[in-house]
């Protein structure tokens, strides 16, 4: 498991800036813009993967880590002129500590019943920033244009947001494989296998969970702080999307749960799966039915996703696929 | 003394499975705990190491009171169990599994010195050839040596090692003692449940026999297999088969 | 005259080998009973006998015909009933329903009305809950209904899997009487006890095993005097 020395993690993010570049060096808005959403997916799927694929516990409700550093840094832009950069870390920071809050008491559930927690937890939180004013309540907010000044102009300002998003990506790819690699994420793993044995071999189960829940809510903060401002506007149904929260777990399912590079596969691939659907006028209201459809395939069929099963397909790849 | 059960009663509701029982481990010693089914010989390890809390009594392990400590707790302070039931971490290869024992024990070892360690304890147990294969695809008999080495990588003061002998065969039984009885000469104390009763009688330095919660009996293998109270214990009490006999007759 | 005969049976549970080889043989008209450590195999023995577990090697003889490969209900319906270990009884049933069940094989249901008859007689203390759920029968009567259903099914041969387990010191006397009843009735029996000093006490031919073989074998009285059975429990 740790022996094989490949330059993986190098070699996976010179990869995704290259590909990150591509559309800027080939002068391809449209495309750029696909790919702002593929980084940030991945930027999703990989958080998930850390509470998910290495400690087993199934976030269905992930989004509203999304969603909080989506209204902080937003809100902290919109009423104190914020640096964009500035207020997206400062919102992941809240984001993280919400997490530690929330994630003690019910990491202590196990299986459907954190799942179902999660969507609990992220429905009442869309439900309290309806209701909260200084957030815009139902309405959300919205920038004046000008608020894009500061960066040298809306088009400006979303080549900034573009870089943020790859480098939130690679950051997130970059601590997903960091923690994979480590002592903590070999604790998450044995906790996912067998949480009474883990205990009994002298780990702290409830500790090493919650550090791994809030590891795996800082990065979609940055990631909603960074759409949001692109976007420049943000209202509580798109910031606490259950859809794209489930979407993102069979992003992760679909590449290879426990796996650095699946997330990235499973983004990539169901979002060209979706893209090419969207234009076809049959299936374009089938997103969560594919969604579903997809997942459920996965889960029979290929367990261990599409790079699970490259890796036991191809044994010479496990160390360029981790 | 490396530990020291103290009166320790575990009740479930109205169930006593353990009923003031006491006994004292010696240092670099081989403990065999026996008696019959239900005996309460699982449950006491339960206590040991932390599943279970105790409603009276105190378990004190190298002079501290570690009553009521948390499984984890315990482990950090030297206690390794290998379980009845082998519980591999199935997904996780045979290496990573013993890493695990080796990481998170009384060394708190970095993750490069502890797969080092690791590998030392496949060797030793014969698993090093199988050490990339995930834990679940290893047959009963080779779960049992990941178990045991496991629990050994964590290079434990005490192992509690509840039926590992259980589906061997005798070749395979012999070489488990002959593990057992190596790491007792490198100083670790050992309690062991066992079933095998010629294997437990074979390789103890001491023995307690428990019955129904009860401690009833310990003392070296020979005295407690002509103890009668063991012996009734496992056999039933001649006395009233004899007169089951005769009114019958 | 009705014989069983099992002959080197192996089996086990997944890859686990618990059997290695157990030869033993019922004669007609005796209580033969089957006594050895936890783990030494008896109730493996039992349930590959009664086909609930398949045998790897080795065969089960009924009066020489090999049924080795039949399955439990066909075992049943020639004669060879088991009285599971824990009762195993149908808790959600009536006493009544579950002794109906046990007449389940056919030539056991010709006779329903005579078995209910002779089953209350041995039994009378079933008779006064005839209504009643097995579930919340106490630990003896359920041992009771569990014997009581074995025998509706008009058993050529009879095996009991630890009986005694979990009943009080009474309890095990009076389900010792019945079985001494039964003997005196001329059953064909096969008994796995815990208790071994009972046991051995009412059977007339004994086994003792160990580590998935027959370790000793004599009859009865003679086996209640050998040292080596103490050693086959205690290894010293």
């Amino acid at each position: 498991m740790r022996r094989v020395r490949a330059p993986f993690l190098p070699a996976l993010l010179v990869l995704m800036a290259l590909v990150a570049l591509f559309p800027i060096l080939k002068g391809d808005p449209s495309l750029r813009e696909e790919l702002f959403l593929v980084f940030m997916l991945v930027t999703l799927a990989s958080s998930i993967n850390i509470i998910m694929g290495y400690t087993g516990y199934v976030s269905f409700g992930h989004i509203v880590f999304f969603g909080i550093g989506g209204y902080i840094a937003f809100w902290l832009m919109y009423s104190f002129n914020v640096h964009f950069l500035l207020a997206a870390v400062a919102a992941a920071i809240p984001a993280a500590a919400i997490a530690a809050l929330i994630g003690i008491p019910i990491l202590r559930l196990r299986g459907a019943y954190f799942a179902l927690a999660t969507i609990g937890i992220n429905e009442a939180m869309r439900s309290f920033v309806t209701n909260f004013e200084p957030f815009g309540g139902a309405v959300g907010m919205f920038f004046n244009f000008s608020v894009y000044d500061t960066y040298g102009g809306a088009k400006a300002s979303g080549q900034l947001a573009y870089y943020a998003m790859v480098g939130i990506a690679l950051a997130t790819i970059a601590a997903s494989y960091a923690v994979k690699r480590s002592k903590f994420g070999l604790s998450l793993m044995a906790i996912r296998e067998d949480q009474d044995v883990a205990m009994v071999v002298g780990i702290d189960p409830a500790r090493a969970k919650v550090v791994a829940y809030v590891i795996s809510a800082f990065f979609p903060a940055l990631a909603g702080a960074t759409f949001f401002f692109k976007n420049g506007i943000i209202e509580p149904g798109h910031a606490f999307d259950l859809l794209r929260s489930i979407e993102s777990l069979v992003m992760v399912v679909l590449g290879g749960i426990g796996t650095v590079a699946g997330p990235i596969v499973g983004a990539a691939v169901y979002e060209w799966l979706r893209g090419s659907l969207i234009t076809s006028p049959l299936l374009a209201n089938f997103q969560l039915f594919l969604a579903g459809l997809l997942l459920l395939v996965t889960v029979l069929f290929v367990t261990a996703g599409l790079v699970g099963w490259l890796r036991e397909r191809f044994p010479v790849l496990r160390s360029y696929l981790q | 003394m490396i530990l020291s059960v103290e009166q320790v009663t575990i009740r479930f509701g109205g169930l006593v499975a353990v009923d003031g029982a006491s006994f004292e481990v010696g240092e670099g010693k081989i403990l065999g705990l026996i008696g019959p089914n239900g005996a309460g010989k699982t449950t006491l390890f339960n206590a040991i190491n932390g599943v279970y809390k105790p409603r009276s009594g105190r378990i004190v392990f190298r002079g501290e009171d570690i009553t009521g400590l948390r499984p984890h707790q315990i482990a950090r302070r030297g206690v390794s169990r290998a379980h009845q039931v082998v519980r591999p971490l199935n997904d996780l290869s045979v290496l990573a599994n013993v890493t695990v024992g080796a990481c998170f024990g009384r060394e708190q070892l970095g993750l490069r010195q502890a797969t080092a360690v690791a590998e030392e304890m496949l060797a030793s147990l014969g698993l090093m050839d199988k050490s990339e294969m995930p834990a679940g695809k290893l047959n009963v008999a080779q779960k049992k040596r990941l178990e045991l080495a496991r629990a050994l990588a964590a290079r434990p003061l005490l192992l509690l090692a509840d039926e590992v002998l259980a589906g061997l065969n005798p070749q395979e039984v012999a070489d488990m003692l002959g593990v057992f009885r190596r790491i007792r000469d490198q100083g670790v104390s050992v309690i062991m449940i066992e079933h095998l009763m010629h294997a437990l009688m074979n390789v103890s330095d001491h023995v307690v026999v428990l019955d129904h919660g009860q401690k009833i009996s310990e003392g070296t293998p020979q005295q407690v297999s002509s103890d009668p109270k063991v012996i009734e214990a496992y056999l039933g009490d001649p006395a009233v088969a004899q007169r089951f006999l005769e009114e019958g007759a | 005259m009705t014989k069983l005969s099992v002959e080197g049976c192996e089996s086990g549970y997944g890859e686990v080998q618990i059997l290695w080889g157990a030869t033993l043989t019922l004669r007609s008209g005796e209580l033969t009973t089957l006594v050895g450590s936890n783990g030494a195999g008896k109730t493996t023995l039992l349930r590959t006998v009664m086909g609930l577990i398949p045998a790897w090697k080795g065969t089960v003889r009924l009066d020489d015909r090999d049924i080795t490969r039949l399955s439990p209900h066909e075992k049943a319906q020639l004669g060879l009933v088991l009285v599971p270990e824990g009762r195993q009884l149908f808790s959600t049933m009536t006493v009544a329903e579950n002794l109906e069940m046990g007449a389940t094989p056919g030539h056991a249901r010709a006779e329903m009305r005579r078995s209910f008859d002779r089953v209350f007689g041995l039994f009378p203390r079933l008779a006064e809950r005839i209504s009643q759920l097995a579930g919340t029968l106490s630990g003896g009567e359920q041992q009771m209904l569990a014997i009581a259903r074995g025998l509706m099914a008009k058993p050529r041969i009879l095996m009991f899997d630890e009986p005694s387990l979990g009943l009080s010191p009474k309890l095990v006397m009076d389900l010792f009487e019945i079985v001494r009843t039964l003997k005196r009735e001329g059953l064909t029996m096969l008994l796995v006890e815990q208790n071994v000093q009972m046991a051995l006490a009412v059977s007339d031919h004994a086994y003792v095993m160990g580590r998935g073989k027959i370790e000793i074998e004599g009859p009865a009285r003679d086996v209640r005097q050998m040292p080596e059975v103490r050693r086959a429990y205690l290894g010293l």
